[in-house]
This record gives structure tokens, sequence and C-alpha cells, in this order.
């Protein structure tokens, strides 16, 4: 079957074949003419048989801070696989902009195009320096070859003590990651997704195993991200998503349930009854 | 600045360096200057033993690039050392000429044997040093160019890229065990006479080929090092320990993966080449899958991920190896499993790992 749609999509007439187009142009800005920035278009995905997206529609805005909430299994992780190129969609398409389709793209393709993503668990590179790590994530040339002779300009330098400071690691500088307490670990993945200039920050619940106080410090983070990104969050913490939250859509079942500002959801008898309910 | 980053903070492997060219001058000066009688002369068997050594240590080295770096295991890199020992043989057959069994001219002493009537294409051009030595990094680097490209594109990653690459190494054994392949067969290519018109058998020639693996070690030890030492080495490390973010991050880690693949596998072949005049043999032993094992192991003993524990780890098992099998030769299999246990449990990071100071806490 896929063999098929591979061979329909090429012969399509309407479209020059696709190893002819040229890699899309990331260099120009991404075409929010029309204020939304990411849609997500009927998007289902299924694991043998399990439908962890079902019709999945999204539509974020340039700018905002969204969260998304819903309990286990309700395809938060899936949609944000699909968004960043790790998992195809069996149905549905992903635009990033206007123009540009997102499914079509690798991994690396929607890195470097200015979509960021924090994993669950905090992901960085153990064995380097904080300040390596940074280094890494920073937008640059990332070709093999380029980066055997690639020396660091004095921007670039002060790029990496500007995100240092944001995300207050400046005294870490020179320490290994894996080093790190699990807050300060969060906190560097954060600071690596800054340094890729990202339009969008795809972060999976930021505050997870953090105290009190770094929860809040993370919560300023990233409104104040807010606005110059777009910052999608999905988180469990109710009290932490209450604190930050604009606008909340809750998944549940591989699609949205309901969507709208925090004291709308809580009112939602359909959602208490799937979500917060248990919680409350 | 660049031998600052190259050897700043790498005292081991700036003592490996020294005595490596501390070799380099001894032992030609203690084999061709002092007498025989003399306590301090080097016989030339322990010459040709320590070359071989050499290139066994540029192999180890070629393997931890890899496998310490960006963790890729391979356990099969004795398929790129074959292949660089067999392009070397065939050049080294090649100047044989008419001083074989048969006093054929054109043909080698095993296709008169097989009644070939013309040379097969695929050895035209071996009779010129040069082509030989391009084909001993080109063949190797193909091979894994192509295989690479295969495996890393679909994320063949741990295990599962170590049992193709042993069925890679299994699979040329067999083919090159076949008299049809037109490289020997099982006997191999042996009995040469000439390297660029010098004799092998000749110690000054000995000699010298020790000069060259030693220094060509010096050369790849150097090269690795740029290599880890450069931003790409670091990009090889984040892929080692956390390959989705170094993804997310908008790097194609299936590229990093394959040049360094390709590299390392160049760096077997060369080590291949240099091997098979000093051991004056080359047959489908050497891709025997154990054989490959074999090397992983003398990376794991000397300790992954340092570059120079490798060399190290390469010259203390060959050299157990040497001295279990002439002084105790029952015993050498067991005690060679007997360091292993005692390395994995009581050295985890090989020997390396017993001078090494923890450096990953305390930075701060």
């Amino acid at each position: 079957m896929s063999a098929l749609r591979n061979v329909q999509t090429t012969m399509r007439r309407d479209r020059v074949f696709g190893f002819l187009q040229p890699e899309p142009d990331f260099a120009l800005p991404v075409d929010t003419s029309h204020g939304t920035i990411l849609y997500v278009d009927d998007v289902s995905v299924r694991f043998d048989g399990f439908l962890a997206l079902n019709k999945l529609n999204l539509s974020i805005d340039q700018g905002e801070l969204r969260c998304i909430i819903g309990p286990n299994g309700a395809g938060k992780t899936t949609m944000m696989d699909v968004i960043t190129g790790k998992t195809r969609p069996d149905a549905g398409r992903v635009f990033f902009g206007q123009d540009i389709d997102l499914l079509n793209l690798d991994e690396y393709q929607i890195a470097r195009g200015g979509i960021g993503r924090k994993f669950q668990k905090p992901t960085v590179f153990e064995a380097l320096s904080v300040f390596d790590n940074l280094e890494l994530s920073m937008a640059s040339d990332k070709g093999a070859w380029k980066t055997l002779f690639h020396l660091l300009t004095p921007e670039q330098h002060t790029r990496i003590d500007e995100v240092l400071q944001i995300v207050g690691l400046e005294d870490q500088r020179a320490r290994m990651a894996g080093a790190l307490s699990h807050g300060q670990k969060q906190w560097l993945e954060i600071g690596m997704l800054l340094m890729q200039n990202p339009r969008v920050l795809l972060v999976d619940e930021p505050v997870a195993g953090m105290t009190g106080d770094e929860t809040e410090r993370t919560a300023e983070l990233l409104v104040s991200l807010a606005g110059g990104h777009t910052v999608i969050v999905v988180e469990h913490d109710m009290a932490f998503v209450r604190s930050i939250a604009r606008r909340v859509t809750v998944l549940h079942q591989g699609s949205v349930l309901a969507e709208g500002s925090m004291n709308q959801i809580q009112s939602d008898p359909k959602v208490v009854e799937v979500y917060l309910g248990e919680e409350a | 600045m660049l031998t600052r980053r190259l050897f700043l903070s790498d005292w081991g492997g700036m003592t490996v360096l020294v005595l490596l060219l501390a070799m380099v001058v001894l032992v030609p000066y203690a084999n061709l200057v002092l007498p025989p009688e003399s306590p301090w002369h080097l016989s030339t068997y322990w010459v040709a033993l320590l070359g071989k050594f050499l290139t066994f240590a540029l192999l180890a080295l070629a393997i931890d690039l890899i496998w310490g770096y960006a963790g890729i295991l391979s356990l099969g890199h004795g398929a790129f050392f074959g292949l660089g020992g067999y392009a070397m043989g065939m050049y080294l057959t090649r100047q044989i000429g008419d001083r074989g069994v048969y006093g054929n001219p054109e043909l080698p002493d095993f296709m008169v044997f097989l009644s070939y009537e013309s040379l097969p294409w695929y050895w035209w051009g071996f009779d010129m040093f040069w082509f030989a030595m391009l084909m001993v990094v080109l063949v190797p680097g193909l091979l894994a160019l192509v295989f690479g490209w295969l495996a890393f594109r679909s994320r063949v990653t741990g295990v599962y890229f170590a049992i193709i690459t042993q069925a890679l190494v299994f699979a040329l054994m067999l083919a090159f065990f076949r008299n049809e392949m037109g490289f020997g067969g099982n006997n191999g290519l042996t009995d040469f006479k000439d390297i660029i018109g010098f004799s092998v058998q000749a110690r000054e020639t000995r000699v010298a080929l020790f000069a060259v693996s030693a220094l060509v070690l010096i050369a790849a030890y150097i090269a690795a090092r740029y290599i880890v030492t450069s931003r790409f080495g670091r990009v090889l490390i984040a892929v080692r320990d956390a390959e989705s973010r170094a993804r997310f991050s908008g790097y194609r880690v299936e590229h990093y993966k394959l040049w360094l693949f390709v590299f390392s596998a160049m760096l077997a072949g060369i080590a291949g080449a240099l091997y098979v005049p000093q051991v004056g043999i080359i047959n489908p032993g050497e891709f025997s899958p154990l054989r490959s094992i074999e090397a992983v192991l003398w990376v794991a003993v000397g300790g992954r991920g340092s570059l120079f524990g490798a060399i190290i780890g390469a010259f203390a098992v060959n050299g157990a190896k040497t001295w279990f099998t002439t002084a105790y030769p029952m015993v050498w299999l067991f005690a060679l499993g007997a360091l292993f246990v005692l390395v994995t449990v009581f050295l985890p990071r090989g020997l390396v790992g017993i001078f090494r100071r923890r450096r990953r806490e305390g930075d701060a």
C-alpha cells in the first residue's frame, strides 16, 4: 500500500517530482500572514491497531503560549513526534506557516527550520560540558565537513553567554552536563532549544521532578519566551498549567476534547469527567 | 593553538606518542647498529613482531574511534583490515614476476596451477605500487561507504549493527576461500620477494617496515585526535549518548556516522597493508569473525574512548599472547578468558582506567 501511495505522490500531475523540488529555504521567514504558525490537519496515527491520534486538528498562533493537557495515552507525545518528523502519520497533514508541509521533511530539516523540541525526560549530552551542549545546539552549518574545521566566532561566544544567563547556568558553564541536578538539566535543555533560534518550542513536561522554587522560575522563563517564540507546553502539573496558561487544549483518546481558557476548561463537564475529575 | 587543542590534557596520549617515537629511533639502532653479542641487541624476529603489533595497534585505534566516540560497535573490522592486506598482497604477488615456482612472468603461481589463461581484470594495475596503495584505502573505504550508508540510513544501531558486521566479515571469508575468486583461495597470497625494489626478507627492509608502521600509527593518532577534539568529535559524543537529541538539534546523524566509519575503515585498510609484508602472508583467515572480535577486545582491555588506550590494549593483549603461546601454549586460551573477565569486572574502563583520574566529577 505505501509503495503504491509513494508512486501516486510522485506521479501527481499538479506538482514537480519531489526530488526535483529545492529543499525548503528556512532562512526566509515562515509565512504567518494569517496568524497561524502551526496547523495540524486531521492527523491520524495508528500503532498496531491502537489509534494514538484520531483525526487531530490543532491550530497554533504565532507567539502564542499554549498548554496541552490530557490523561496518559491521550496522544500528547505522539503529536509532538508527528510535528518533529519522528513519526509519520497514516493520514492528515501538518503545516508550518502557510506553505511548508512538515510531513515531507526529516527530523534534522524540521529542527534546522525552527521547531525545537524538549523531551519528557531531560535529554542533554551528559559527557560534554554545559558550554559544549549549547555550542552544539547553536543554529549554524551542521554539515559533517563544516564541523570538522569549525572554530567558534566571538558573536557565537556572546550568544552562548546570553543563553547561559537566560537559563541561569552561568556558574555551571564548565561543568559536565551529566553532573547537573535534574532541574538544571531541564533548564539546560531549554537553553539548547533557544540556541537553535526556534520559531516554535515544543516543551514536554518541563517541570516534572522540579521543586516548587524551580517550577516557579521555569514558569517565568516560559512566559518570558512566549511572544518572541511560539511555545507549546505539554504538562501534567495542573497548578503549573494554571500559572502560565492563557489557552489550554485538552486531548483525549487522540483528538481534541476541549479548547479554551483555563476557567472554561475547568467548568467543561466533559473535561471534568475524563481528566480533572480524577485529580480534584 | 592547534597543538594546544590536540595535546593539552592528553598526557596519556603524549606518553604513548613519545614511546612510539623512541621506538622508531631505538629499535633500528638496537637491531642494525649494536652487535649481536650486545645484551641490548634486538633480533630481527623481535623487530618483525613489534612491527606486527604496531599494525594491530592501528587497527585497534580505528575501532576505538568509532566505538569509543560514536558508539558504533563493529565486530567486522577485520574485513577492512583484510581487504587492505589483500591489496598489498596483490602488489607483492605481482612483484614476484618470473621467480615463482612455475616461472611464469605474467601470472602468479596459483593462477598457473588453476590454468588461468590471462590475468583477471581486477588484478590489473596491481604491479604499480601507487595504484596498490590507492586501493589499500579505496577498497575498504568504498565497502564501508556502501555498507555504512545502508546500515545508518535504516538506523541500524547497537547489537544489530554488530551482528551484520559479523555477517559481512564472514561472507568475505567464505568468498575469499573460493578458488574461483582469483585471490589464491585457501592458501591466500604468499612467498613474497620484493617491495618497491627491496627484498622483504632483508633485515633493513624489516626495520624500515617497522619504522613506517610506527610513523603511520603516530600520524593516524594525531589525525584521530584532531577529529575527536573538533566540534565534529563533540557531535559524535552527542550522538553516542543521546542520538535523538542530536537529531532534533538539527544534525544528520547518519552522515556523521558514515564519514567516521569510512575513515576508520581506511585506517584499518592501511593497518592490513602494513601487516602483510611483515608477516609474509595474507589468507582468508584474516576474515575470520573471531579475529575481528579479538580486535575489539584489545580496545576493551586497553580502555575504550581514549584512543591511546587502544594502542596500549593492542600491545598488552598481543604481548601476553606471544609470551603465553611460547611459554605455556596450553594455557593461553584460559589466560585470555581470565584476562577479559578480570578487566570487565575490575577495570570497566580498561587498563587506562587505572591511571586516569576520575574527571567527570569535581570540575565545577
